[in-house]
């Protein structure tokens, strides 16, 4: 059953808390390291209590102001959504300290602390709402500090890529709102727990359920709508990519699966289902292809997460294979968001060691002077493709379990090729580092930032063993369709 | 669909200048012209809320002039980031023209 | 049999795996103590290993760690008879060539990073062993590829990246499949720990195509590193890794753990009786002859020393999947024991290759000639293992060719003591020639680089020390067979009979 609960409570407190930082750092931007410190630190302990609520106690709702839906504005804090703030404040805890090496302490790149904590007070507000109206504002939320983030080195690459995305992010928007729009004509309710009773499969339903699923398959950048995100993950500055790259495509990915498990789920036809999950096989050969013929790291980088995007469609054919078949691909996403965060990160060290030059056969020679960015690009690496002991691994194994399970084996071959893929173009990233020759350490990076990026390395091992935990979690979502 | 027969013009025209505005923000290169048509793309989205706003007989529902008070808000918000960004690459780019095609690197 | 404390095993894996991850961050110059590091994680790994030994011999203990990963699944560590055969053949051979691979890199670039891979490869290969499940085992399978690979590419030469390519080429493909099996396996019948006689036989009839079709995976996967046929073409390129790599992990670590592997799916999963029902294990056996014949014939035409001794190994490793193949408990015995006996005895092979090439400049057989007068004792090492490898009595590799022969007829195959004839014929063809004119003949040229000349000794001593250790457990294990810690005591133990004697209460894979 779900909880009720009014009043201020941890899910109120996970919008309030990185807001008012957002507004602080704004404000006072000399602060803005330690104001984004001290507000990190306590958004992952409230993201914690949060988990621990709902592990405990189940699912809730949380009416604001005491109003219920239809009238009031209903969070929804269930395993999902308390999955995913886990993931954004883990990885946002690790991006916070490594930003503390990498933003200057002068001028205009201290508004970065602003725009982060801004991104993630959108972000937790996109993982709580419960009607789709909200689930709007707050994906312009994050498109708009998403834009910000990416434009912050200022460069015209930067600018230019910033201002595709943009574009590309309002386009998604407007179709998701005018879906938004024949939802409300359709039932005349948002709230994402009403419209899931209500249902429904005429054509207003069908063409809400493709503008909404073709605006957020373009802001989650799945492949053929992907175009923008190389240039832009690949231009911003590095934290800026790691959560980009980490979060922010997830929050797309993770509106449109809760569509599909509620406000959708009686036009969850196996055809369209498998035409989704098709589509994310393209992404990841497509991506995996790119990432291969990429010689420069930061587009090597970005072009894998066009293909680890592919990975998490799959929730959409799972969705059928019977309870918590879309479980793996909530799983992956943790798996994902750690490994590329990590690999953002460690290539961020390497490109400013290298003087700002990121082609791979000038990185090697970095590589060789720094072990402990390069193990970290290993072990990220690893979990990339799914390899033990990493987090990776064990989501692989659960896509694979699923896939087997649900007696669609192609998907399992699918995964496994893809696997070999990312494979193929992780070693080439590495294996350069194993020529002979000199290293060069280049210019200094902070301790810090190493000893970051390391460390979240080391977390991509850990949450190998935090499978049976994760799962259990994203099991504490009450689904009423067919992937309940 | 809307049930009551006043409400279509809003929903057909609606529908229209969401259409308009889409075609021109992909197939216009100019960085004006796609924020502006973007704003069109919002105006349209609006009216098709309006018109879901004289569902039914009585009184009008006031939840989507709500929202669209909140829509525009937000659209009024992206329409200034677009054009600040805009304005920071035209000295780059010698125009307001988006060069056609992001480079796949 | 009550399960032990399994911190023991978690050490035995920290052994190595702790000197290993802190030897990478280690400076090149910090000589000590990277050596202290690594000798101490080599001694107290056979002290932790022995001790197991001796609980499961002496006690008749069982240990058992397990952690759960995902649900109703464990990685599980466990420490039964056959795991403590391949865990003490990894940890022995590791001190060995720690002590080898200190005296060969001598002065050479980036030893941090080659011992630290060095490392982790032997905790792989210990974690194999331990492996108390198909899962488990799978996950240390692929870290053993992840963690080979530097060393492939250790060089640095573009042949050695072509090598290392095709290397992680065959291995990650391998690891997919065999994780796909796995997976499959999993969602069948769940995840269980290893048994003796194996826990699939309640699926079958029903699920006969499917366990069939697992059958293949599984072989196909662990038989890209065991290199059997036709995925065997990565083992001679990779050769062009250091010699203390190709000695202890193309021989013994990577290989064997394919082997190993496959002998734990056939007793340990399926079972023999259900993999004789099921009609698989014809073909396995007729697959482990063909890359019998296979290796030595491409060996006897390799000029090339360590190539020579590559696809002498991939012949000779399939004799482990033929004993296996043969069905039967004495078979099965001459499989297991050639586990152990071809690791010692081609580790020093290579260690004698690694000594020729070092000290004299020799890579091609035909250069060996009169390298007995310059470096008696290692060619008197490469003597005795030659023989070794031929079968002549009473060396230790008699004792397996005897053992699978007696499997042959006990499973009334006879036939195959012919197969075992006409490769020890071969493997005569290409060891004794060079044996020979080491000895008797004379060098056509002088060596082109003389190292050590001068010394007391004819090599670095780390170099020869090593190798004549090697040599001399070589012999030992032949001579001293029937003793009860011998590698055919042991593989006696294992299946519950006397070294010598028939078949009676032959008892599967694991465990008294």
């Amino acid at each position: 059953m779900e909880g009720m609960s009014d009043g201020l409570t941890w899910a109120a407190w996970l919008l309030i808390v990185p807001l008012a930082g957002a507004l602080l750092a704004g404000v006072w931007p000399r602060a803005g390291r330690w104001i984004a410190l001290a507000t990190s630190v306590l958004v992952a302990l409230l993201a914690l209590g949060a988990a621990a609520q709902v592990w405990t106690q189940g699912p809730q709702v949380v009416s604001l102001g005491g109003w219920v839906p239809p009238l009031g504005i209903g969070l929804r804090l269930d395993g999902l959504a308390a999955f995913m703030l886990l993931v954004a404040a883990l990885v946002g805890l690790f991006v916070g300290g490594y930003s503390l090496g990498y933003i200057p302490r002068d001028g205009h790149g201290e508004r970065f602390w602003a725009l982060w904590l801004w991104l993630w007070a959108a972000l937790n507000a996109l993982f709580l709402s419960g009607d789709v109206f909200n689930l709007y504002v707050t994906l312009e939320l994050v498109v708009l500090a998403s834009t910000a983030l990416v434009a912050l080195s200022g460069g015209a690459a930067a600018l230019l890529a910033a201002m595709r995305y943009l574009m590309v992010g309002l386009l998604g928007s407007m179709a998701y709102l005018m879906g938004v729009a024949l939802l409300y004509t359709q039932h005349g309710v948002l709230d994402l727990g009403l419209l899931a009773q209500r249902g429904g499969e005429g054509t207003a339903m069908m063409l809400a359920a493709t503008l909404m699923s073709v605006g957020l398959m373009a802001k989650a950048a799945l492949f053929p709508l992907h175009v923008w995100l190389p240039p832009a993950h690949g231009s911003a500055p590095a934290p800026a990519s790691a959560l980009l790259s980490a979060l922010v495509v997830k929050g797309a990915f993770y509106i449109l699966l809760r569509l599909w498990l509620t406000v959708f789920q009686d036009l969850a036809h196996p055809g369209v289902m498998q035409l989704l999950g098709g589509m994310g096989m393209l992404a990841v050969f497509w991506g995996g292809f790119m990432s291969l013929s990429a010689d420069r790291l930061k587009p090597l980088v970005a072009y894998s997460t066009v293909a680890q995007v592919g990975y998490l469609f799959l929730a959409f054919p799972f969705l059928l294979a019977g309870p918590g078949g879309w479980h793996a691909a909530v799983f992956l996403v943790a798996a994902h968001a750690t490994a590329k965060a990590c690999l953002f990160m460690a290539a961020g060290n390497l490109q400013e060691a290298n003087g700002g030059d990121d082609r791979l056969a000038s990185v090697a020679e970095v590589m060789r002077a720094r072990p402990l960015t390069s193990f970290a690009l290993g072990i990220a690496g690893a979990s990339l493709v799914g390899l033990p002991f990493t987090v990776g691994f064990v989501a692989k194994w659960i896509l694979l379990q699923t896939a087997i399970t649900s007696g669609a084996a192609f998907w399992a071959v699918g995964v496994v090729a893809g696997g070999l893929l990312t494979g193929a173009y992780v070693f080439r990233l590495l294996g350069p580092a194993f020529r002979p020759g000199p290293g060069r350490s280049g210019r200094p990076v902070p301790v810090l930032r190493e000893g970051v990026t390391l460390a979240l390395a080391l977390v991509c091992v850990l949450l190998g063993f935090a499978g049976s935990a994760g799962l259990r979690l994203i099991a504490a979502t009450p689904v009423a369709g067919p992937g309940g | 669909m809307a049930e009551s027969l006043h409400a279509w013009p809003f929903f057909g025209s609606g529908v229209l200048l969401f259409v308009l505005g889409l075609h021109a923000l992909v197939t216009r290169p100019h960085l004006l012209i796609k924020v502006l048509a973007f704003n069109v793309m919002g105006s349209g989205t609006f009216m098709v809320l309006l018109s879901a706003a004289a569902r039914g007989s009585g009184e009008p529902d006031p939840v989507p002039q709500a929202l669209v008070i909140t829509g525009i808000v937000v659209a009024v918000s992206a329409t200034a980031v677009a054009l600040a960004l805009m304005l920071r690459l035209y000295p780059i780019l010698g125009g307001a023209g988006l060069p056609p095609g992001p480079p796949e690197d | 049999m009550e399960a032990q404390g399994g911190y023991m095993l978690v050490a035995i894996l920290l052994t190595s795996l702790a000197p290993g991850v802190t030897i990478f961050f280690l400076r090149e110059e910090q000589f000590a103590l990277r050596t202290f590091l690594n000798m101490a994680g080599a001694v107290f790994k056979v002290v932790l290993v022995v001790a197991l030994l001796v609980g499961v011999y002496r006690e008749g203990y069982t240990y058992r760690f397990s952690v759960t990963l995902l649900p109703g699944i464990d990685l599980v560590l466990a420490a039964d008879a056959l795991s403590l055969l391949f865990a003490s053949l990894s940890a022995t051979l590791w001190l060995v060539t720690t002590v080898y691979a200190i005296g060969y890199l001598e002065g050479s670039p980036r030893r941090s990073r080659f011992f630290g891979f060095f490392s982790l490869c032997v905790s792989a290969t210990v974690g194999i062993a331990f492996s108390g499940n198909l899962v488990t085992m799978l996950i240390f399978y692929e870290m053993l590829t992840l963690a080979t690979w530097p060393l492939v590419l250790h060089r640095g030469t573009p042949e050695s990246f072509r090598a290392g390519r095709i290397y992680l080429a065959y291995t990650l493909f391998g690891g997919s499949v065999l994780l796909a099996a796995v997976v499959w396996l999993t969602v069948l019948a769940g995840s269980r720990d290893f048994t003796a006689d194996g826990y699939l036989s309640a699926l079958y009839p029903e699920h006969g195509t499917a366990l069939t079709a697992l059958f293949v995976l599984l072989i196909a996967g662990f038989g890209v590193k065991a290199a059997l046929l036709p995925l065997h073409s990565w083992l001679p390129r990779a050769m062009v890794a250091p010699a203390p790599v190709s000695a202890l992990l193309h021989a013994v670590a990577v290989v064997k753990a394919g082997a190993f592997g496959i002998v734990r799916v056939v007793h340990d999963v399926y079972g023999i009786p259900l993999a004789v029902e099921m009609g698989v294990m014809r073909p396995l056996m007729w697959l482990a002859i063909a890359t019998i014949v296979y290796g030595s014939v491409r060996a006897l035409f390799s000029q090339d020393l360590k190539r020579r001794l590559a696809f002498s190994t991939v012949s000779q490793v399939s004799y482990i999947v033929l004993g296996v193949s043969l069905a039967g408990p004495l078979g099965a015995m001459g499989g297991l024991v050639h586990l152990v006996h071809q690791g010692v005895m081609k580790i020093t092979l290579f260690f004698c290759a690694g000594n020729f090439a070092e000290t004299l400049g020799i890579h091609r057989t035909g250069e060996m000639g009169g390298v007995g007068r310059r470096m008696p004792w290692t060619l008197a090492a490469f003597t005795l293992a030659g023989l070794g490898m031929i079968g002549v009595p009473p060396m230790a590799g008699f004792i397996t060719k005897w053992y699978l022969g007696l499997g042959a007829l006990e499973s009334g195959q006879g036939w195959v003591i012919a197969v075992l004839v006409i490769s020890s014929l071969l493997n005569a063809a290409y060891f004794l020639p060079p044996i020979l004119i080491g000895w008797f003949g004379c060098p056509a040229a002088p060596w082109d680089r003389e190292r050590f000349r001068g010394h007391r000794l004819e090599t670095h001593w780390m170099l020869l020390l090593p190798t004549l250790m090697v040599a001399l457990l070589a012999l030992g294990m032949g001579l001293l067979a029937s003793a009860p810690y011998s590698p055919l005591g042991w593989v006696s133990f294992i299946f519950g009979v006397a070294p010598g004697h028939g078949s009676e209460g032959f008892a599967g894979g694991a465990g008294p």
